[in-house]
């Protein structure tokens, strides 16, 4: 046994890393397909609406910690192969993000006028240069404040990833607590780094919030 | 390819339909906790004094910025330490409770905040005593308001007790991993507890529109 040094402490911070390149994941690969699922969301095609709904209603219905489990067990299941933890991870992170950020979109798409598409129609512009010059702009304003927000969610959710065995900060927090015996002072600096990470963009997202529907 | 096999899992009924009422009793502790703390809060805030207002803008700010993982831990590591012993389901318990209080807080003064302060000096003209502007006037646009955010909460704080399975309280996240060990039924055993929270997620969404619709059914003004 020994007590919390310093090493420990980097090796918290090293682990932060990993809790980047997790979010840094989810945002790539999520964000696109949020893209997609809010259009299919606001889009005139019912079975498209249907098909996105369905998928919000069911990746929002089960807790994330279940949505990792499945993907963790499911790979080998249904590929027949055994995947590194960061690959069912980073799927389970995906798809999250994806369902949460769509939401988000779809909102921010919805609150801009339906006469804007009307009259970008009315410019003879094409379907998607009427959503990519007209409403995006519009939508983005609106919706930028609660994407920051999200993104304080992704980064906590990403401790989650502990539980399959993934080494990022919560996990790293869990292997020094074990080899120190100080669960206390080592949860509350893993603690304390989370909210160092968390706060600058939940101050960011608030005064964003504020700046915005103050300009409207 | 390994085959699906979900026989293994029907010996495990009673283990399950236990594990979904230790969630239920969870989530409904942890909401009337933090239902609790949020109105004192959200009140508090409006009107105590400043070293209160920052002491609940500072348990907010921590609260909503750090993973619940990590403050289940500190709560189940920190009670022990002031003499406080108590099961993991307790523990994580309070530890939810004051999840949901953070969030709560944020909702009731948000609801409160949309209230014109005009519409309680209309009241008081009107003659009527404090708590009756409290009970016809503040109240009901109040709950209104409120009402979408906390019951989407609710259903977020329902996913967020399976991260109680991880300081071994007993509920259904729990349940799934007792029956992994004894069945090695991992991805059926997984796929069967989602589906669990998959249906309560449903029904309390389905019950709270319902709620909602009768509840508020007066038109609204803009």
């Amino acid at each position: 046994m020994r007590s919390f040094s310093l090493p420990d402490f980097l090796s918290l911070l090293s682990a932060l890393q990993w809790t980047a390149v997790l979010v840094v994941i989810a945002l790539g690969f999520g964000a696109p397909l949020a893209l997609a699922l809010a259009l299919m969301r606001t889009s005139a095609s019912r079975a498209l609406r249907w098909t996105a709904t369905a998928f919000l209603q069911l990746v929002q219905g089960v807790p994330l910690l279940g949505l990792l489990m499945f993907f963790y067990f499911g790979m080998p299941v249904f590929l027949g192969i055994e995947m590194p933890p960061l690959v069912a991870v980073g799927i389970a992170m995906t798809v999250y993000t994806a369902s949460f950020l769509g939401e988000i979109w779809r909102g921010g798409i919805e609150a801009v006028k339906h006469e804007q598409w009307e009259a970008a129609a009315c410019l003879g512009l094409s379907t998607w240069h009427q959503f990519r010059y007209v409403i995006a702009p519009q939508a983005f304003r609106m919706a930028l404040p609660p994407t920051v927000g999200f993104l304080v969610q992704l980064i906590k959710g990403t401790s989650l990833a502990s539980i399959v065995g993934f080494v990022e900060l919560a996990r790293a927090g869990q292997l020094v607590s074990a080899a120190t015996f100080q669960p206390l002072l080592v949860y509350s600096i893993v603690a304390a780094i989370y909210f160092a990470a968390c706060l600058p963009l939940t101050l960011w997202a608030h005064s964003l919030e504020v700046r915005l529907n103050g300009a409207r | 390819m390994q085959t699906l096999n979900f026989q293994q899992l029907w010996r495990y009924q009673d283990q399950l339909i236990d594990g979904t009422l230790h969630t239920l009793l969870l989530t409904l502790v942890a909401a009337v906790i933090g239902t609790a703390i949020g109105v004192a809060a959200a009140a508090a805030v409006r009107s105590g004094p400043r070293p209160v207002r920052w002491a609940i803008r500072g348990y907010v700010e921590l609260i909503r910025n750090t993973p619940s993982l990590i403050q289940l831990f500190v709560v189940f590591f920190v009670l022990p330490g002031f003499g406080l012993r108590m099961g993991a389901f307790e523990a994580a318990a309070i530890a939810l409770g004051l999840y949901f209080g953070a969030y709560c807080t944020e909702i009731v003064r948000a609801g409160l905040d949309a209230i014109p302060g005009s519409q309680v000096e209309a009241g008081q003209c009107l003659g009527l005593t404090r708590w009756q502007v409290f009970r016809h006037v503040v109240l009901p646009p109040a709950l209104r308001s409120v009402y979408p955010a906390f019951t989407s909460q609710f259903v977020l704080l329902l996913l967020g007790t399976s991260l109680a399975s991880q300081i071994s309280a007993e509920e259904l996240f729990h349940t799934g991993g007792f029956i992994e060990t004894r069945t090695y039924r991992s991805f059926e055993v997984y796929a069967v507890i989602c589906g669990i929270y998959f249906a309560l997620v449903m029904t309390f969404k389905l019950l709270f529109a319902a709620v909602g619709r009768l509840a508020f059914r007066w038109p609204v003004r803009r």
